[in-house]
């Protein structure tokens, strides 16, 4: 019972992904119910979990794999709640992409690979060792890789060469740090508080320099300054990639990493000694900052998205950067609001390409009347994103602004403050121009009494809507002990007192 | 006491099978290797099984008159290795050579030759016949890489020749020193009897430079590229997973046993810097290649150099000697079945394209899906990533490193693995293009792309067994310079 | 000028390392593939010469057989060798009318 539930979450999607890259491209029915039955028997099995561990069970899944370094999987608080986004998340970017891709070519191809980006996400997620933690992060990079560079064309390539420069580099960068660590520590099992053996093993300079190192190497995929050059270019992919990585999968694995990392390999106290925060959080502000103003430039709409995106994975890193609980709470609530608001922004973003083969924000004027379900979606996201309650990102920036406070960085609270008006800015636009402003000439039904609507599908708009309303639900249930923040508090609990 | 039996068996099978197929007509000669292959599964199977180390003294002649064949643990590992190679290129030689008779019946019995000679070489501990072994394995690979006949072919064939005949006789003449001086052939009673001293190192040294000759490390590796890039793709994947590691698997028994006697650092710094040097320039030479099976030969120029690398840190009575010897092996397995896996796959992307350049990948991720699965998977471990053989390699290799407190050889490691990606990378894009409209495709037997899949499997995989297999060889080295058989 | 006092020995091992270098020298310089197969020869007798001259003797004096089992191998290896490379020469020379190599290494061709 213990093993399997860990090793059943990652079969559901590990032997998807094989069925289906056997299946001829015709064999739609087929490919649909394989990949469905998949995400929903993940979610089942994340729920055994989840359901386990309020019972006291523990999950634990240990092979040997290196000298020294077993195959490690565990469930505790942190990894669930990772797993449980990814999973959710991987059924609604499915049903969108099954929606999306109809009649696209190499679909086998594409949802096999798919499902292996999942097993990949869930694998960090249950990973209980650095060295599990690496086999897994390397294992993302290349399944994402096809999905790329999936429709061929040279601009896809040249993507898709950009992404693995950056992710490759990333990934040889962490190799470095885990080595070097586990050559002063030996191996590192994660857990609340950091390695015991960490305190004292000798210079802190060296260790500093390793958690540059280690920080260096997820930072690649969690798109931090200066390291998040490959992001826009990955906007090359179709919109349920661009959904699946920017809310799920590579971005928040990186940034899950640098949780990992400050919790559970350092511990928290450590960094602090180490004088290695106050470098991150700025590091993390500027990053918020750059990616906000870069947004504001962009016209098509998933490049400001991808921008935004390297602005708000930050705030996550800034959570954790800031030495407190409720700076903890902040950032870690984020991971989760974060990707929920981000996949409604690209399920968008995807609807209004697919539909109405609208690519740049200039283009979006008077769309509320056309796709209003889909455009009423991307506002409560927008506002999210913005930080404006009852939405769920008005949760994560309030615990942030606490833990700014907390930690006696007020500068932090201006750069929340700055970072929000700048949301604003690139996002209030869009919303009145699609809700208020006339649509352009020549587009059928363009007297302002009886606009034509063209509404997306519903496989594209039933994920939409879905995500939307998690938005808002988040948000206005933050205070129960089930939500994203009720756990997070947990977790948060644990982190400071191991 | 059967057992006995067993260790010749392993070099006498293969014999027998050569002269077998080499008689019989071709309608008798398939199935003929089945049987072999069979045999020699069940053969390996069974001196694995056997747990103790085996030592077998051909005709009741004891050493030092007389030849031993011992079968310690890193032997049965490298047999079982071999048997794996072979399989997986004997199944494929069956596809590829269907339309060409003629040469099927050049390769198979060169190829049950060299099976012999690579046998005989990892049971061999006895210097003379490691020199024996090494020329039969050399002789027939020349062979095999002239096998086409094609003008190409022969001038890369007689380079090799050349280069082979060329390391022979510094080998011997490393050889009739040591000899000399001693009076004794077999290993472990060199090493006890030789003297530490200049005339013994100069010895070493010619020994080290035949045996580098050999296994094409820089700036002895121009022979390299054409064989391997020139050759019959069957033989290509042969030569790079097997021929070269004999001539490595020598080296690297000499070095257990001699380490403790001569004082070998800096020559063991100069390898790994040679090594070194390999990695970054074969990587580069691979990345300006636009044919795919050259830029897989010099994949391998760049390969061979992670295998020197582990000298840096073979000093004996150090915590990173263990290490790096597992690092020695893994890349030793990782390589072999990646590059056979390459070269296999290569084969069937090229055939079903029609011609040789990168640009007849096009499409190949559609129209061949498996075979591009296969260069991608070994792919994988060439570069590193894991949970593949390669990965756990230079997984060691870091490890000894820093055991060794040489941490610059981090960099080395990890930009070698960057590089390796570039070019590996850079063939596998051009299956993702669209294919162009007119194509002349061939038609492939699947099996081909399923036994180039099955060492691809091996290799991008196999790293999820290092623990284990560590732990079965740490007998070998634990403890060295004392333990060894 | 005094004689050199020399036993047999000492004179097979100088004469022996000449052979082996001369051997050497002209397989890496000379062009043509026969005389590269020749200097082979020349180097291998070189070297068989040093291992009987080097070859140690057993307590009354009489020299150790083993040398000349090694040095009779030794000579079967090199005369499959050179058969070989004679052959490939010859078939070489048949088909591009060359008898030496290119300098340049030869691409290698697809099958």
């Amino acid at each position: 019972m213990n093993t399997w539930l860990l090793a059943a979450t990652l079969a559901s999607s590990l032997f998807a992904g094989l069925l289906i890259f056997c299946l001829p491209e015709r064999s739609v029915r087929l490919r649909t119910t394989i990949n469905l039955a998949a995400a929903l028997l993940k979610l089942a099995c994340v729920a055994g979990m989840l359901w386990g561990t309020e019972q006291g069970q523990q999950y634990e899944l240990r092979l040997p794999f290196l000298p020294g370094n077993d195959f490690l999987l565990r469930a505790d608080t942190l990894g669930l709640l990772f797993m449980t986004l990814s999973a959710v998340l991987w059924l609604f970017t499915t049903i969108y992409a099954i929606g999306y891709l109809e009649g696209s070519p190499h679909r086998s191809r594409f949802f096999g690979f798919f499902s292996l980006c999942v097993t990949a996400t869930v694998g960090i997620a249950m990973a209980g060792n650095l060295a599990t933690f690496f086999l897994f992060y390397e294992l993302l990079t290349l399944a994402t890789y096809p999905l790329v560079v999936h429709r061929g064309t040279p601009k896809a390539l040249a993507g898709g060469a950009r992404y693995l420069a950056y992710t490759l580099g990333g990934g040889a960068l962490l190799l470095a740090g885990i080595v070097g660590l586990q050559s002063l520590v030996g191996t590192v099992e994660f857990r609340f508080g950091g390695v015991a053996a960490l305190r004292d093993a000798g210079d802190p300079i060296v260790l500093a320099a390793l958690f540059a190192l280690l920080v260096a190497g997820m930072g690649v995929k969690a798109a931090l300054f200066p390291l998040h050059g490959w992001l826009p270019h990955a906007m090359v992919a179709p919109a349920p990639v661009s959904a699946l990585l920017h809310a799920v999968a590579v971005v928040k694995a990186g940034a899950f990493g640098i949780v990992r990392l400050v919790y559970e390999v350092f511990g928290i106290e450590t960094a602090q000694s180490l004088g290695v925060l106050t470098p991150l959080a700025v590091l993390a502000a500027f990053t918020i900052l750059l990616g906000s103003f870069r947004a504001l430039a962009q016209d098509d709409l998933k490049r400001r998205l991808a921008y935004s995106t390297v602005s708000q994975v930050s705030y996550i890193v800034l959570g954790v950067a800031l030495f407190g609980p409720m700076g903890t709470i902040g950032g870690l609530v984020h991971l989760v609001h974060q990707g929920i608001m981000k996949i409604t922004l690209f399920f968008c973003a995807g609807n209004y390409a697919e539909t109405l083969g609208i690519h740049r924000v200039s283009e979006l004027a008077g769309v509320g009347r056309r796709m209003p379900w889909t455009t009423a979606a991307f506002t409560v996201a927008a506002l999210g994103m913005i930080g404006l309650p009852p939405m769920a990102g008005f949760v994560s920036k309030w615990y942030l602004g606490l833990g700014a406070l907390e930690a006696d960085m007020g500068w932090v609270l201006a750069v929340l403050l700055l970072s929000s008006l700048l949301n604003a800015a690139y996002f209030l636009p869009i919303l009145h121009s699609a809700w208020f402003d006339p649509l352009p000439d020549g587009q059928p039904g363009t007297t302002t009494t009886a606009p034509v609507r063209n509404e997306a599908s519903p496989a594209l708009l039933g994920p939409t809507l879905a995500a939307a309303t998690l938005v808002l639900a988040f948000g206005l249930l933050a205070g129960t002990a089930w939500s994203p923040l009720g756990w997070v508090e947990r977790i948060a609990s644990e982190a400071y007192s191991p | 006491m059967t057992e006995v039996f067993l260790l010749p068996l392993a070099v006498l099978l293969p014999l027998l099978m050569a002269c077998c197929v080499h008689v019989s007509a071709d309608r008798f000669a398939r199935p003929l290797q089945w049987v072999g292959a069979l045999g020699m599964a069940t053969l390996v199977l069974a001196l694995v099984a056997h747990d103790a180390p085996m030592r077998t003294v051909l005709g009741g002649w004891e050493a030092p008159l007389g030849i031993e064949l011992v079968a310690d643990r890193l032997a049965k590992t490298l047999l079982v290795f071999t048997l794996l190679v072979y399989a997986a290129v004997l199944l494929y030689a069956e596809g590829y050579f269907a339309q060409s008779p003629i040469e099927a019946r050049r390769f198979r019995p060169l190829a049950w030759l060299l099976w012999a000679a690579c046998n005989a070489a990892f049971l061999s501990d006895d210097l003379f016949n490691l020199y024996v072994t090494l020329e039969l394995a050399g002789l027939t690979a020349v062979g095999l890489a002239a096998l086409s006949g094609h003008p190409k072919a022969l001038a890369a064939a007689l380079r090799y020749l050349l280069a082979a005949l060329l390391a022979a006789n510094l080998f011997l003449l490393g050889l009739a020193l040591l000899y000399g001086s001693t009076g004794v052939l077999s290993l472990r009673m060199l090493a006890a009897a030789v003297e530490p001293g200049t005339a013994s190192l100069l010895a070493f040294v010619l020994l080290v430079t035949a045996l580098a000759l050999k296994t094409a490390l820089l700036p002895l590796h121009t022979w390299l590229p054409p064989a391997h890039g020139g050759a019959v793709t069957p033989v290509s994947a042969l030569l790079s997973a097997l021929v070269i590691k004999v001539s490595f698997v020598i080296l690297l028994k000499l070095w257990l046993h001699f380490a403790p006697v001569l004082d070998l650092v800096v020559l063991g710094q100069g390898l790994a810097v040679m090594g070194a040097l390999a990695v970054v320039w074969g990587s580069l030479l691979a990345l300006r290649q636009q044919r795919l099976k050259m830029l897989v030969a010099y994949s391998t120029v760049a390969q061979v150099g992670y295998l020197f690398l582990p000298f840096a840190w073979l000093r004996p009575g150090t915590p990173a000697a263990a290490v790096a010897f597992d690092a020695s092996v893994l890349q030793i397995l990782g390589h072999g079945f990646a590059k056979a896996a390459m070269f296999l796959a290569a084969g069937v992307l090229l055939r079903a394209a029609g011609r040789d350049g990168l640009e007849g990948l096009q499409g190949a991720a559609s129209r061949q899906p498996l075979a591009v699965f296969a260069l991608a998977l070994a792919g994988i471990s060439l570069i590193g990533l894991p949970p593949s053989l390669g990965f756990s390699a230079k997984w060691s290799m870091l490890q000894a490193a820093l055991l060794a407190g040489q941490w610059p050889w981090v960099l080395l490691l990890l930009t070698g693995s960057l590089l390796t990606a570039a070019y590996v990378f850079r063939a596998i894009r051009y299956a993702f293009l669209p294919a162009p409209d007119v194509s002349e495709l061939r038609p492939v037997p699947a099996l081909m792309s399923y036994s180039a899949l099955l060492l691809a499997v091996l290799a991008a995989f196999g790293g999820l067994g290092t623990a284990t297999l560590a732990a079965w060889l740490e007998i070998e080295i634990a403890g060295w310079p004392e333990a060894l058989p | 000028m005094s004689a050199i006092a020399m036993d047999a020995a000492t004179l097979w091992w100088v004469l022996g390392t000449a052979l082996t270098f001369l051997g050497l020298g002209v397989m890496l310089a000379a062009p043509a593939l026969l005389r590269k197969l020749l200097a082979f020869n020349v180097m291998g007798s070189g070297v068989f010469l040093v291992l009987l001259a080097l070859r140690p003797r057993g307590p009354d004096g009489v020299a150790d057989p083993i040398a000349q089992a090694l040095v009779l191998t030794g000579i079967v290896i090199a005369i499959a060798s050179t058969a070989l490379g004679l052959m490939l020469a010859r078939r070489y020379h048949l088909a591009t009318g060359r008898d030496s190599l290119p300098e340049d290494a030869p691409e290698g061709t697809d099958d």
